[in-house]
């Protein structure tokens, strides 16, 4: 098929940026927007241009680093999917799509498509663990027995990957559903526990200074997130976070 | 025995571990505080360690080339991680996982090492359920266990399937504590571009900003590599598109010996290969063979319908297909172990039976477990006389809680529902058993160079078994390297803070800037892909599942002449100053073009076949691997002496004082 | 308590809170209203009950007011903080395929709400307490329904009412709902509230609708 394709091209965090338009033809159905993209970028090379950069890495979802706003929508038309897990088939000939950056001003642009999420990092650098030392020498992993559907919750939370799908797609540019999602994880455990009043805070602290927004319970995070997690945890983080301000 | 030196502890196998943490020095807290240690890589075997030395109190430098350390490749491990724990009460020991290791290794591995894997796997999942890893549980709220091929308990822990993430960010975690307590600094986006030595002892690295394009000192008292495998050396694999050799290989060029480069696992389950356009493979969780049953059509001419889109797999009968895996192994049926489940669908397909377009591919059919978990849950669910809709129906809701993700991994990709019609797989090029060569300690031949997880080679011999990489990352750098590498930093106590002014540094500057500017001066025919996909041709066709001498001889010639050409010819767009994605590729397959002329050296000289490595002059009459154990019962150190093709082969024979070698058989 | 009042989460709690407190106010309101319709004297047994109540005039009147100023206030400020949180904005955004019209515009649809309030204050609070206050006229304890009735004569308030009554409807739908999730609820039980949050938004600025056209087409002649 053939694609008009205009791209957010950025020289690097200083300059300013613009659309390019850039016609593309000989695209299949069973190609990945990526791998889209590295055709792409072999025909710009070739033509001694310079290629459009952009994160990615593992290619199957897991890892996080693809972003991109497709068509207005981080990670594409698709649901559950990052980007590079988006085919073309879901695109038709002669369709044209808009591809920039995720944008927030705690993401700022490094190049072209390329964004600094290291946001991210600090917030969980403020709390966003288990304070145990790795020395091994802990209690044995069947001595607590868990509830099942607590552990099972604690994992859907944990799935997330730290994409930045949810502060893309929302209005506010909130990265309430990526915190909440490791509060939760916590929270519903009871290794997590012991510290629970600190970690909210020190989190939703973190998160603050960043510079994200504020919720304001659109859902348009749950429902652009690649692993579906659940407006669920921003409310758990909410209690947690009332009933530890509460404590102090 | 020459050069090389394993340094095994003394003493019978199972004490070995425990006499020598009791025998080596320590450094006291106080003098931990004025040591540096770089780790370069933060994946399980790096984050885990950078967490833990920090915690003993040294001062960590880690760096990855990602944004971060939460990205870095374990975090696509699906299935699960090994642990002798003997929760299920199968008969489970350290000793067996030991056993199970060497054996599915296929003899090439060290058996102190190997054992003291199988001791620390219990330690990992009490560590990493009190981090608060979510892994999967039972009612009851104990831990569940599934099994993997190649061994007959059920040890392998999991996060549904997404272990390897789950593992990851624990680590992730681990470090972030100690990044907000100061003594981590991590530097992300950054690139490993050499190794710097000061007096014949690895004493920091150059690296680049990738950000930026700044070239960058950093001095430490030790070096710890955990780099990953270099998987991609073969293009299409199932590692992410940066994984690469260059830190690993720049040790080497340095005098870190490359043990077994030859050593590569190709996984039996991975979404087959649709066209030219593919950056990449996807791999399927070997778990999916606990229930998936493995098939191609009986007669030539079913496949060839089925090829041209005339019959549907589900349309065959029952006594029209060959469970293969089921016919030649019984006793471990589908449950084989990844180098046989990989060459028997490659055998398959060869003799014409393949079931996709390409002819490359085989089922993965879930039909008879839907139809046996349905019943097995209409029967606890108390639902009588239940239909055959119900009973499929709540057979596919079992296999959905088991593999969900799996599935819908595969449909999004190959655009067909698996839970419908069975899976298409095929073999990929998925792990590296071969890396930089070490010794007990994981210190390679460059003194102060530690090498950990993939990016070494000591523990899988020949062939991996299922969810032992994680268990080996892990231990590695939770509790095996912090205390191994204090042996070493006990004797820089007195050194003090190694500075960045001298000459050596300026020399390993030079040189990695020099690099740059040659790459950056190619002529410009041809991208770096174009070079990176020959190469990858050169080795899936030469070097890959089916191997012979002509060929590998052939392969040898032909990846030095593309490296010739790679260097005159490349293609960079853009300046080395600021951020150029093309730059940092063209470094890694530079290095790719040398590591993969040295794989099929070593392919060439290893004359017989074992484990992932086959090669077709030695095998059985009945097409399995033939090993020579009086020839080649020795570990591969490779030493760099210029081109690869000069490399010089060291030895590391191979004693088994506590396990027989046998042929292995899964029959 | 100020430090809470920083955090994003503090905020919309005070948010949510204050929100609740109009909504019930609403329904309070419109109580009180309907039965300018259907009994006309109630109506001004319960408007000058109102009108003339210590507790109501003197501690609920003011804690009204505080409430639909802090709500607003906290609206505008976490609005300009929103906006400076996206610097540079999308080419192209499409908001319409992840969350309601009525969830991204609450901004819009409260501006408006708030400008009707003006109008609603002026047409009534102010007459009332110029009324009581300042031209300090005798209690009149039936003159509210004549006095009600009569400012829906002319068309275009009505009509204003009306449009006002639709984007309330709007604000509703997305922030009723919304409270319970901000106050952390969503569990087994949010559906049933979900549902009867939707209800209400629709039931209420309706009722209020139906009296603004009822008394508009149904004057007082003497």
């Amino acid at each position: 098929m053939k694609l008009n394709l205009k791209i957010w091209r950025q020289k690097d965090a200083k300059s300013k940026g613009e659309i390019v338009d850039y016609p593309i033809k000989g695209i299949e159905g069973d190609m990945s927007f990526l791998e889209m993209l590295d055709i792409l970028n072999e025909e710009l090379i070739n033509k001694g241009e310079e290629p459009v950069q952009f994160d990615h890495d593992c290619r199957e979802g897991i890892c996080g680093a693809c972003s991109l706003q497709i068509n207005g929508e981080p990670h594409g038309p698709d649901r559950l999917v990052t980007t590079c897990q988006l085919h073309m088939r879901k695109f038709n000939d002669g369709d044209t799509i808009v591809i920039e950056p995720f944008r927030a001003t705690a993401f700022p642009v490094v190049t072209d498509l390329v964004i600094d999420r290291s946001s991210f990092d600090r917030i969980q650098q403020a709390g966003g663990y288990i304070s145990v030392n790795t020395s091994g020498n802990t209690v044995d992993a069947n001595a607590i027995p868990i509830n099942k559907h607590a552990a099972d919750e604690a994992m859907d939370a944990a799935t997330c990957i730290g994409c930045g799908a949810c502060v893309a797609a929302c209005k506010n540019a909130s990265a309430m559903l990526f915190t909440s999602a490791k509060v939760s994880q916590f929270a519903l455990l009871p290794q997590g526990e012991v510290e629970a009043v600190d970690r909210v805070q020190n989190m939703v602290r973190q998160m603050d200074l960043e510079g994200f927004g504020n919720c304001t319970n659109t859902g348009a995070c749950e429902i652009e997130c690649p692993k579906g997690i659940s407006l669920e945890n921003i409310a758990r983080m909410n209690r947690e976070y009332m009933s530890a301000t509460s404590k102090g | 025995m020459g050069i090389l030196d394993s340094k095994v502890p003394k003493g019978p196998l199972a004490d070995k571990w425990t006499k020598h943490k009791n025998d080596i020095n320590l450094v006291n807290p106080a003098n931990k505080r004025n040591i540096d240690v770089i780790v370069v890589g933060t994946g399980l075997a790096g984050g885990s360690a950078a967490a833990t030395l920090a915690e003993l109190g040294y001062n960590v430098k880690t760096f990855c080339y990602q944004d971060s350390p939460r990205r870095a490749h374990s975090i696509a491990a699906q299935g699960g991680i090994n642990a002798a724990k003997n929760y299920q009460g199968d008969g489970d020991s350290a000793y067996r996982l030991f056993y199970d290791t060497i054996k599915g290794g296929d003899y090439r591995s060290r058996e102190a090492n190997v054992y003291r894997l199988a001791e620390e796997s219990a330690n990992i999942i009490d560590q990493c359920v009190a981090q608060g890893v979510p892994f999967a549980r039972e009612y009851g709220g104990l831990l569940d266990n599934r099994s993997f091929g190649g061994v007959l308990v059920s040890r392998t822990f999991y996060a549904k399937g997404q272990t390897g993430q789950q593992l990851l960010l624990g680590a992730y975690s681990a470090m972030n504590r100690q990044i907000n307590r100061g003594k981590i600094q991590s530097y992300n986006r950054h690139e490993m571009m050499d190794m710097v030595l000061v007096d014949g002892k690895a004493r920091g690295i150059i690296a680049r900003n990738l950000v930026t394009g700044e070239i960058e000192r950093h001095s430490a008292h030790a070096v710890v590599l955990a780099t990953g495998g270099y998987g991609n050396v073969f293009f299409l694999s199932t590692n992410a598109m940066g994984s690469n050799v260059m830190a690993a290989w720049r040790a080497h060029r340095r005098g870190a010996f490359f043990a077994n480069p030859c050593f590569t696992q190709i996984h039996p389950t991975c979404i087959p290969v649709s066209g030219e356009h593919q950056s990449k493979l996807t791999l399927m969780s070997e778990s999916l063979r606990n229930d998936g049953r493995i098939w191609v059509p009986k007669r030539k001419d079913d496949a060839i319908a089925i090829r041209e889109g005339k019959l549907k797999p589900i349309q065959l009968k029952e006594e029209d297909r060959d469970y293969y895996l089921e016919r030649r192994y019984p006793a471990f049926g589908n449950l084989v172990p990844r180098d046989v489940a990989s060459r028997a669908a490659k055998e398959r397909c060869d003799a014409g039976f393949g079931v996709n377009k390409t002819g490359e591919a085989v089922y993965l059919d879930f039909a008879a477990a839907i139809q046996r978990y349905g019943e097995e849950e209409a029967l606890t669910n108390g639902i009588k006389n239940a239909d055959d809709k119900e009973i499929t129906r709540l057979g596919k809701a079992v296999i959905e809680a088991k593999y969900g993700n799996l599935f819908q991994m595969y449909e999004k990709i190959v655009d067909e529902n698996p839970y419908e019609t069975p899976m298409m797989i095929y073999p990929a090029v998925h792990y590296t058993m071969g890396g930089l060569w070490v010794d007990y300690n994981l210190q390679t031949t460059i003194e102060g160079c530690y090498c950990a997880g993939e990016a070494n080679f000591s523990d899988h011999g020949a062939n991996r078994l299922g969810a032992s990489a994680l268990m080996q990352g892990l231990a590695d750098g939770y509790f095996v390297l912090p205390y191994t590498i204090g042996d070493y930093l006990s004797k820089d106590i007195r050194t003090g803070a190694i500075p960045t002014d001298t000459p050596e540094f300026d020399a390993a500057e030079n040189a990695v800037q020099e690099r740059l500017n040659k790459l950056m001066a190619g002529s410009g025919q041809h991208s770096v892909d174009f070079y990176h996909k020959k190469l990858g041709k050169i080795m899936w066709d030469k070097c890959g599942m089916a191997r012979n001498a002509e060929h590998l001889q052939e392969a040898i010639d032909e990846i030095s002449a593309l490296r010739a050409d790679f260097w005159a010819n490349v293609k960079i767009p853009g300046k080395a100053e600021g951020m150029n994605q093309e730059l940092e590729k063209a470094g890694r397959v530079a290095d790719f073009l040398e590591l993969g002329e040295l794989f099929a050296k070593d392919a060439l000289t290893r004359n017989e076949s074992c484990g992932g490595h086959f090669r077709e002059e030695y095998q059985t009459p009945e097409g399995e691997a033939l090993r020579d154990d009086e020839n080649f019962k020795f570990v591969s150190a490779w030493e760099y002496k210029g081109e690869p093709k000069d490399a010089v082969l060291h030895k590391e024979e191979l004693k088994y004082e506590n396990i027989e070698l046998k042929t292995r058989s899964y029959k | 308590m100020s430090g809470l009042i920083k955090s994003s989460i503090a905020r919309k709690v005070v948010m949510a809170l204050s929100g609740l407190f109009l909504v019930f106010f609403l329904g309070q309101h419109f109580v009180i209203n309907i039965t300018s319709v259907i009994a006309p004297d109630t109506f001004n047994e319960w408007s000058h009950f109102m009108g003339y109540n210590g507790l109501v005039q003197f501690i609920l009147q003011p804690v009204l007011i505080a409430g639909v100023i802090v709500h607003f206030a906290m609206g505008i400020a976490l609005e300009l903080k929103n906006n400076k949180a996206r610097a540079v904005k999308y080419k192209q955004y499409n908001g319409g395929a992840n969350a309601s019209w009525m969830s991204r515009n609450m901004i819009i649809t409260g501006l408006v709400v708030l400008a009707f309030l003006g109008l609603h204050m002026y047409d009534f609070w102010v007459q009332e307490i110029s009324y009581k206050y300042i031209a300090m006229s005798p209690e009149e304890p039936t003159r509210y329904l004549e006095e009600t009735v009569h400012k829906f004569e002319p068309f275009w308030r009505t009509i204003i009412y009306v449009i006002s009554f639709v984007l309330l409807a709007l604000h509703l739908w997305h922030g009723f709902a919304s409270s319970f999730q901000t106050m952390g609820l969503n569990n087994k039980y949010s559906a049933g509230i979900q549902t009867f949050t939707k209800i209400y938004s629709i039931a209420i600025p309706l009722g209020f609708i139906f009296i603004a056209l009822y008394h508009h087409f149904n004057p007082i002649t003497h």
